[in-house]
């Protein structure tokens, strides 16, 4: 059996967090150890989202753990915060996701955006995980191009709301309590016009369906919602969200958990794959000893370094208040690329065992595609990147 | 009622030893450092006690360096409500540390001192049972589970192949082991709350040790596997040996 997992620490990264943040680590690590690993290979398998976790993942208080504690929650700094990301998708993606879906895009716009009732009401139900959210923003034919949605709010007489329209790739979008629904409330393409909604999943005209035929992030809900003449009060609208600006600053939060959550996956995939070389004997010794793979470890190492320093200085700048979206940009392309190519560096490592669920590296490998792809697709941020290079936007 | 706990900063467990230069210590370069386990188990009995009885505090006390606040903090984190740390030189002298314990735990009113059975890197299982001694106070040792009733304790003690239930009077002393107390995960809110908590720094009493280290050596490489027998009738056998021998179940 794998000894517990310890984590990389190459260039002595321990020594650069605070005592807080090292703590924080090593208790989620501990749970993820203990609770996770014994059931997600056969979850996955199952495509269920492991569920029974969630109250102890409240409980624990990883939901929007960088939010006051006024709230519920735990009011950690965002090295912390990331931490905690780091250590769930070292565990599964799907669970990391399912927590920085709840905390980065439905907790942190209804702290930033929402009414103080909204915050009230909310925030400690979503913190001890009593509640779950999802946010809608990505339509079917508007991902990357968000801004063109064709959600509609439109304002009744009344001072309410009606919204109509679809929504795709909504994590925790089947179990949710509460979806955070962007939607356009002046003419199509208005940037400004596009405003928030807290929208309790029970409201008429609400339905969610599980999306079927995934490949890739099987231990998480991932559904479609539909809004069919959902009408809701004037107190609906979260007043703080001011156009296409207000979502974008939420996936800036989640994107930031997701540049750290990569270094966690990538280094899971790691340490099984020098367990396994340790292990597996061909040709009369162990294949650690075969330079081929001592090549493929030496690129992980160094790679999972770079990231993990990557991340840990963006935490600063943002505990600072000086992280841009565009630094983020960078990490979450930089951060979660690297964590693909070691997924799949660490699978073919392990030979034909590594196509089994008993392992973990082809699950990361398959929930890394769909990481890659979501939040702002690599591709995207490779645009963001240029048009802060050159000036030139290419979009 | 009120207990202290007292734990004990150990290289994890997970660690690789390796022995220093001098030869009669271990490197300390890249060692992570934890609460010894079994102190988590008596830690989690104080907890468990002090939240049924709806009443007291548990208060973590160590003996040494600075780092030791670390750990100490930790027991904050899990639940304990203050700490004090008795700054000085740890050493392997289980006798000198109980004096140094000791001296600190005269006219502390807490009803129950607990420990760990033992401390997980020098395995002496001698401090809990020392400082019972030197407080005049009676001592259950390897306690798996306890009530705590007036005046009076009752353990269920871990004892080859089955258990023995005793009950001590109190104020007492216990050391703690494996069994019910499966410890608890420090939560977030903990971990923040854990800075707001007291920590009292003293000076440790001055204990000349008469215990030295004189050399320290790798242990032998693990035996082969040993084969019980085949089938069916075999079983009878191996379950003893993992329930007596290797205490596996």
């Amino acid at each position: 059996m794998a000894s517990r997992f310890a984590g990389i620490d190459f260039y002595d990264v321990d020594s650069l967090l605070a005592e807080e943040e090292r703590m924080v680590r090593d208790a989620i690590r501990e749970w993820v150890e203990d609770r996770v690993m014994p059931i997600i290979g056969h979850a996955y398998v199952e495509r269920r989202f492991p569920k029974e976790l969630v109250p102890e993942i409240g409980e624990l208080g990883m939901l929007g753990a960088n939010l006051p504690e006024e709230y519920g929650c735990a009011g950690l700094g965002n090295v912390s915060y990331g931490l905690i990301m780091q250590e769930l998708e070292r565990g599964d993606s799907g669970l990391r996701s399912f927590a920085s879906v709840q905390g980065a895009l439905v907790m942190y716009p209804i702290h930033a955006f929402g009414s103080e009732e909204h915050r009230r009401h909310w925030l400690p139900k979503l913190a001890s995980g009593e509640k779950i959210g999802c946010f809608g923003l990505t339509e079917p034919d508007y991902g990357s191009n968000p801004a063109g949605m064709i959600t509609t709010a439109r304002e009744t007489a009344d001072g309410g709301w009606v919204l109509n329209g679809t929504k795709m790739w909504i994590t925790n979008g089947s179990m949710a309590d509460v979806a955070v629904v962007w939607a356009q409330t002046r003419a199509p393409g208005d940037a400004k016009g596009i405003r928030g909604f807290v929208v309790p999943t029970d409201t008429p005209g609400f339905s969610a369906r599980d999306q079927k035929g995934k490949l890739s992030l099987l231990a998480s809900d991932t559904s479609e919602l539909v809004l069919q003449d959902v009408r809701l009060p004037a107190s609906a609208l979260m007043p703080g969200s001011t156009g296409m600006r207000s979502p974008l600053m939420c996936l800036t939060q989640a994107r930031y958990g997701i540049s750290w959550g990569a270094v966690g996956a990538a280094m899971a995939c790691f340490c099984e794959a020098v367990d396994y070389a340790g292990e597996r004997v061909m040709f009369d010794g162990p294949i650690a000893g075969k330079q081929i793979q001592q090549v493929r470890i030496a690129d992980m190492l160094t790679s999972i370094t770079q990231g993990q320093l990557l991340c840990l200085r963006l935490g600063r700048l943002k505990d600072e208040g000086k992280m841009t979206p565009q630094q983020v940009s960078l990490a979450k392309r930089a951060n979660v690329d690297m964590a693909c190519n070691i997924a799949r560096e660490a699978r073919r490592l392990l030979g034909a065992n590594g196509i089994l669920a008993e392992y973990s590296s082809m699950r990361h490998m398959a929930n890394l595609e769909s990481v890659y792809t979501y939040e702002g697709t690599h591709d995207i941020h490779s645009l963001v990147l240029g048009q802060t290079i050159t000036g030139i936007g290419a979009f | 009622m009120n207990i202290t706990v007292c734990v004990k900063r150990v290289p994890d467990t997970e660690t690789r030893i390796r022995i220093a230069a001098s030869g009669n210590e271990i490197d300390e370069g890249g060692v992570k450092y934890v609460l010894s386990p079994y102190d988590e188990f008596a830690l989690e009995a104080a907890l468990q006690v002090v939240e049924e009885a709806g009443s007291g505090r548990v208060t973590v006390l160590s003996f040494g360096g600075d780092a030791t606040k670390e750990s100490l903090r930790s027991a904050l984190a899990l639940g304990a409500h203050e700490a004090v740390l008795l700054k000085g030189e740890p050493t392997m002298d289980g006798w000198a540390t109980a004096q140094v314990l000791a001296s600190e735990l005269e006219g502390d009113d807490a009803a129950l001192v607990l420990f760990g059975v033992k401390a997980v890197d020098d395995d002496q299982q001698q401090v809990g049972p020392m400082v019972a001694e030197l407080l005049g106070r009676p001592c259950a040792t390897a306690v798996a589970a306890m009530e705590v009733g007036d005046g009076v304790a009752t353990c269920w003690r871990t004892v080859e192949g089955g258990q023995e239930v005793v009950e001590i009077d109190l104020p007492a002393v216990a050391t703690v082991t494996k069994g019910k107390y499966e410890p608890r995960y420090a939560s977030l809110r903990g971990i923040m709350a854990a800075k707001r908590k007291p920590l009292r720094e003293k000076e440790a009493a001055v204990v000349e040790p008469g215990f030295v280290v004189e050399s320290l050596e790798y242990p032998p490489p693990r035996p082969e596997g040993r084969i019980v027998g085949e089938g069916p009738e075999a079983t009878a056998e191996l379950v003893r040996l993992l329930r007596e021998e290797a205490k596996a179940i």
